[in-house]
């Protein structure tokens, strides 16, 4: 059915990785280049009183030491301008910027900044969104703590209590957590370069979110700032306002000294600096008949957004529609809020709001199936979402295929779910005891009413029939390039090997937002195949008149051009050949808007996904009941994905997602205490190594979706937000205790409660 | 600060090299010779993404003093394709998907090397064992071990 889509092509950024020809960011060198280097707060909330530089500025190879004075605008964010470049009379964070300083290299730049006098006065923080509520503003402008309120609102939930048989209220909480992108942020910026003020390369995860900072902080032009993508090592939702910040001191040292700048963080600035996944404290009531129908749910979900507002308008927005979990419940109140504290800030991270509701709505539902005396699949099967459901948010489910109970049957059948969830079920002795769990879920694919959703490409034939394509989307590691590539040579009929995928560059690519959302084969992908085929409209039209034919009388397949019934008329090459010399313009701009959506922010309803991604992921698990110790045994993960455009990358996202949800549920948190942070390296933030893996077995379930290129739809995020619901399931079943907060680790398994900091106050 | 003589041999090429006393294998390889393959990701050898072969050894980069290496032999991922024919561990990784992001993909590499030049036919447990100082935050490892049987079937029967 189709010759290059569909099929496990090669990544065709593979050869440079695996040779180390590769560049990212910290590899880039130019003539000339300085080294950026900054300093940064020493107490998580405090008045600056003094800054004084002059010792820095005197000292020789030092070329710039800069404070926020010298920054033309502050203030940037996507959707409030409220985050520091550099802190000016006020620190907010453990990570603010006080000083930044450009010198001949990195030791002098180090002395640069110890040689820098700041003088502080410590004020009170508030480290915890509860007491933020209540506490005075933190953002002395502003009127309350309070970033976002969302809510949701179905039917009426007073009523929905009265008719059930069963009420649980339970609370749980989850913790922050480091993307942890092996990369650190690398940036250099370049003055005066092509035509532009300045040039920012690096590991940048959007393009034009960088580039709208840049602009914005230098008082420029969009248009005369490029933002140039290398090769990016992981970004995860991580490399987005953090980098864009990095991006804006670099240019700013750049146009100050005139020469190139370079910034690449160390791990522990990194993770001092950088933000997180949110934190969230959630209070769930649900209630249901005896016979296991849900009649209604209650919830409140406090999100805590750190010291800028950064993404917090939008992460709770996906919570508030989620949150109930894929299920059909007549009445449903949610609130989501999100509030500043003096902690770390908080932001985009892969799941984006999805992974903390999961965790607690998939508890909560196996907690309700144990007081109805249900099984975990008995109870998901009676209240899923099914093709025509309504969901909570009042959209009707009737344009694509709501896959749940095939996603389900799938994976318990590949892990053999029901057989071990009876045994596990039966009494247990010994130190060491197993259990199953699930989590299921539907995801909005793309980002929903919260933004404009449209994407362009560029594709030109050249006149020996190979192709160039660009985007305003951006690799991150997970294939973009290479799925481009495919539905490009598809729509084409040419060999990958035909095709050049181009880096993104804000003064070339057409401006497509940001890639995130797992919206980049879905959306970016229609542009593709929108841009492809009008270059194919173009070639087929010039080729169908020099044989007499109609363009329809024409296929594209393997390299040449075929009539219907099979009889080569014409190599591609040649016919570019021919049609470039004919005048024919084979270069072409593809566009994409995705279809219509809506929300109501006021009634709290409305359709806010054009469509949507369900996936079941179980979880086997054994505890050492001595130790606290879990190991996940095996772990099964069937998505529906609408269509796989390479199913070997699709598998890799599979088994990439479920290590980071394992490793947010056994092992991940960022330690911070009274908004300083605790575990600043691989050293003690711990992620998930070979030794963690349990056998994955990846399920690739194809419901095409009529609004995707070849019916694709997204696999980056649903990856990631099960794992850790599953495996607290699991772990739930063998130790016969419920545990309510992440991650699980040796002491919350053990003994039930954390030993270590976190959550910013304790 | 006095200067070190230090005679290395990377990737088969002899260098010269004046280094001071706190100069890292890393910086050596990236700043000097322009090797930047070799990756730094938390410069504390948790990570692994400086892998490189120190006498047959896989080691951390960041975690040696250049000073300390005189008279040894350093082998980088850019020594590993010769005469343009990728190693065998090479076209797996890309035949397997073992590769997303690439950041890791260097050391995971000279881990996965110095592993099969002592160890020809590795288990699936030893290969963890081996990478097991080496994060990949994108693949969950499944295509790069993968990859490293494949890579040491093909070996095996290369030698064959």
């Amino acid at each position: 059915m189709f010759s290059t889509v569909n099929k496990p092509v090669e990544r065709i950024d593979a050869y440079e990785k695996v040779t180390g020809r590769a560049k990212y960011g910290a590899d880039l060198q130019f003539a000339g280049m300085l080294y950026g280097k900054v300093l940064r707060a020493r107490y998580p909330s405090a008045k600056i009183k003094k800054i004084n530089v002059e010792r820095a500025r005197s000292l020789p190879g030092v070329w710039a030491v800069m404070t926020a004075e010298d920054v033309p605008c502050n203030e940037i964010g996507v959707i409030i301008q409220d985050q520091q470049i550099l802190a000016k009379e006020r620190v907010y964070y453990i990570g603010d910027g006080i000083a930044m300083v450009a010198a001949e290299s990195l030791e002098t730049a180090a002395r640069a900044l110890e040689a820098i006098e700041v003088e502080y006065e410590e004020i009170p923080g508030v480290f915890c969104p509860i007491e933020a509520k209540n506490e005075s503003p933190i953002h002395p402008d502003r009127r309350d703590n309070e970033i976002i309120h969302h809510k949701l609102r179905k039917g009426d939930v007073n009523k929905g209590f009265a008719d059930s048989d069963v009420i649980l209220n339970r609370e749980y909480d989850t913790q922050f957590v480091e993307h942890g992108y092996l990369e650190p942020e690398a940036v250099v910026a370049v003055p005066h370069e092509n035509g532009s003020l300045v040039t920012v390369y690096g590991s940048v995860q959007n393009i034009f979110a960088t580039r709208d900072a840049v602009a914005r902080c230098l008082k420029a032009g969009l248009s005369e700032i490029r933002i140039v993508q290398n090769h990016i090592g992981g970004s995860f939702g991580g490399k987005d306002e953090v980098v864009s910040s990095m991006a804006c001191r670099a240019a700013i040292l750049a146009l100050k000294t005139n020469r190139p700048v370079k910034m690449v963080n160390t791990r522990e600035e990194s993770i001092v600096e950088s933000y997180k996944r949110h934190p969230y404290k959630m209070k769930y009531k649900v209630g249901a008949t005896k016979d296991g129908r849900l009649s209604a749910m209650e919830i409140e979900v406090v999100a805590d957004g750190g010291a800028y507002a950064c993404q917090t308008p939008f992460v709770p927005w996906r919570s508030v529609v989620q949150a109930t979990g894929p299920y059909e419940v007549p009445h449903v109140k949610t609130d989501t809020y999100g509030y500043y504290t003096n902690n770390v800030y908080t932001g985009a991270m892969r799941g984006y709001g999805s992974p903390q509701v999961i965790f607690a709505n998939e508890s909560l539902m196996d907690e309700l199936a144990q007081e109805l005396g249900l099984s975990p699949l008995e109870i998901r099967m009676k209240n899923i979402l099914r093709n025509g459901s309504v969901t909570a948010s009042g959209q009707k489910l009737d344009r694509h295929e709501v896959s749940l109970a095939e996603v389900i049957e799938k994976a318990a059948k590949a892990i053999d779910f029901e057989e071990k969830y009876k045994r596990y079920s039966k009494p247990q002795s010994g130190d060491t005891r197993r259990g199953i769990g699930m989590a299921i879920s539907y995801r909005g694919c793309s980002l929903g009413a919260e933004a404009v959703d449209a994407a362009g490409a560029v594709l030109s034939i050249q006149k020996d029939g190979s192709v160039y394509l660009y985007s305003g989307l951006a690799e991150n590691g997970q294939g973009l390039k290479t799925v481009f590539c495919q539905i490009a040579a598809e729509e084409l009929g040419v060999g990958m090997k035909h095709v050049t995928f181009l880096e993104a560059n804000t003064l070339i690519s057409p401006d497509s937002g940001s890639t995130v959302a797992s919206r980049s084969t879905l959306v970016g992908g229609n542009a593709v195949l929108n841009a492809a085929r009008r270059a194919k409209d173009a070639l087929s039209k010039f080729v169908a008149d020099q044989f007499g034919l109609s363009s329809s009388d024409l296929v594209f397949e393997d390299d040449y051009l075929f009539t219907l019934d099979g009889k080569k008329l014409i190599s591609f090459a040649e016919a570019a050949n021919k049609a470039f010399w004919a005048g024919v313009q084979l270069s072409h701009v593809g566009w994409y808007v995705a279809p219509s959506i809506h929300w109501d922010e006021e009634a709290g309803k409305g359709n806010p996904y054009f469509t949507y991604v369900y996936a079941c992921q179980m979880a086997e698990v054994e505890v050492d009941m001595g130790t606290g110790e879990v190991t996940v045994l095996n772990m099964a993960a069937a998505h529906d994905v609408g269509r796989a455009i390479n199913p070997e990358m699709l598998k890799g996202q599979i088994y990439g997602g479920v290590m980071m949800g394992l490793g947010y549920g056994i092992l991940e948190e960022v330690e911070i205490d009274e908004g300083y942070i605790l575990n600043l390296n691989f050293d003690n933030y711990l992620m998930p190594t070979s030794k963690d893996m349990p056998t994955i077995i990846p399920i690739i379930v194809e419901n095409p979706d009529p609004d995707g290129p070849y019916g694709a739809k997204s696999i980056g995020e649903p990856t990631l937000e099960l794992g850790a619901a599953a495996i607290a399931n699991a772990i739930a079943q063998a130790t016969g205790k419920r545990i309510r907060s992440l991650p699980l680790n040796l002491e919350r398994v053990l003994l039930g409660y954390p030993l270590k900091k976190g959550r910013g106050k304790k | 600060m006095s200067k070190i003589e230090v005679n290395i041999t990377v990737n088969g090429a002899k260098h010269r090299l004046e280094v001071g006393p706190k100069e890292r294998l890393i910086d050596t390889l990236r700043e000097r010779l322009h090797l930047t393959g070799t990756k730094e990701g938390c410069g504390v050898g948790e990570c692994g993404a400086c892998t490189v072969i120190l006498d047959g050894e896989a080691v951390h980069s960041c975690l040696i003093l250049t000073a300390q290496v005189d008279g040894s032999e350093v082998l980088t991922v850019e020594g590993l394709e010769v005469d343009g024919r990728l190693h065998p561990l090479q076209e797996a990784f890309i035949q397997h998907h073992a590769i997303q992001c690439g950041f890791c993909t260097p050391g995971m590499l000279m881990s996965a090397k110095a592993l099969l030049d002592k160890n020809p036919n590795p288990t699936r447990e030893e290969i963890k064992t081996a990478i097991e100082g080496n994060l990949c935050r994108c693949t969950g490892y499944e295509q790069i071990i993968e990859a490293i049987e494949s890579a040491a079937n093909e070996l095996q029967a290369a030698s064959h």
